[in-house]
């Protein structure tokens, strides 16, 4: 049953066991290579290979794969420039590296490896560093001027305590929105393919049983169909996440970086 | 075996939550249609704007779904 179980394909297993050590600070860890560490690595050097394909031999008229890294690479460039304006070519590399390794783990995973982004730590992970680089930012941009991020300007004075409150709350829960949304939309679809494919599997075994086990074939054929469609969306979710992952990147730089000019 | 009743209808229950995503989301995206067939000029500076209203509605559906995770299995 364990095969079917559509959480099992979540499960971080050790490929490479290097024993467990006492660390000062986080206590007794065990370290060891496992298939996450391995999906992010497959990753890495698939993302690193693309671009550096795609920039090896540059023409004036690219060529299909350097068209399609000029693409990308424009999209990312268009978007901080416009969220974050003038300055956004500062913040474009730490929007596009994030943009790009969540992309290359989520077609990844969706197509050959496990799904990295469907670890809650790592997307947490992704979503403290974002925030970390707002508030180091906006500190040293700002100085103490950055706490006039909840204050916004033309509130009545009477709803100002309210809002500051909600404004304060709102900022906090971004790192966690961040990564909790990454989380669940992977999670969501990789549980719903593997409940379709598993209705495919069981009710074919229903048929291969022979008697009235035949009318589990349409079951099959439509549940299959499903997996199909469900495969094509989550092409497309896999994009969009990490596309709206760099667009709320830049809008938490733009609040910090253009802090008091009324955008 | 009354906990674990509570818990796996609470996980149903927490599911709800994604009714008011949907709504939300469908509200989105359907606005976005009338208003970009009212004036095409102008849908494609919009689409940003699109995506990034979409992900924030999106994102209560799926606190309410990690909800329902976490009472299954938490």
């Amino acid at each position: 049953m364990a095969a079917n179980d559509p959480i099992h394909q979540f499960q971080i297993e050790k490929l490479v066991d290097f024993g467990a050590v006492n660390l000062p600070v986080f206590g007794h860890s065990e370290i060891a290579f496992t298939n996450s560490h391995l999906a992010m690595t497959i990753a890495f050097v698939a993302v690193v290979g693309f671009l550096s394909m795609a920039t090896a031999k540059m023409q004036v008229v690219p060529g299909r794969l350097q068209a399609a890294g000029e693409g990308i690479f424009g999209l990312i460039d268009n978007l901080a420039e416009s969220i974050i304006g003038h300055e956004g070519r500062k913040f474009f590399p730490f929007v596009f590296t994030i943009f790009m390794f969540i992309l290359g783990m989520n077609v990844l995973g969706l197509l050959l490896t496990f799904t990295v982004t469907s670890q809650l730590a790592i997307t947490a992970t992704f979503g403290l560093m974002t925030i970390l680089v707002v508030l180091i930012v906006g500190f040293a941009r700002n100085g103490l001027g950055f706490f006039k991020l909840f204050v916004p300007s033309g509130v009545p004075i009477v709803l100002l305590p309210v809002i500051v409150v909600i404004e304060f709350v709102s900022f906090l829960l971004r790192p966690v929105t961040l990564a909790l949304r990454l989380f669940g939309n992977m999670l969501g679809g990789h549980v719903a393919l593997k409940v379709f494919a598993g209705f495919v599997v069981s009710l074919g075994a229903l048929a291969a049983g022979g008697g009235l086990g035949f009318l589990g074939i349409p079951g099959a054929a439509l549940s299959l169909s499903m997996v199909v469609a469900l495969t094509a969306l989550e092409v497309l979710v896999a994009f969009l996440q990490a596309f709206v992952f760099a667009v709320l990147t830049c809008i938490y730089l733009n609040d910090v970086v253009n802090l008091g000019h009324g955008h | 075996m009354e906990l674990e009743a509570a818990k796996q209808i609470g996980a149903g229950l927490a599911t709800l939550g994604m009714i008011g995503a949907g709504i939300g989301v469908g509200n989105i995206f359907g606005n976005f249609l009338s208003a970009a067939v009212r004036n095409p000029s102008a849908a494609a500076s919009q689409i940003g704007n699109l995506f990034v209203g979409a992900a924030l509605a999106e994102a209560l559906g799926i606190l309410a779904f990690v909800l329902g995770i976490l009472l299954k299995f938490g």
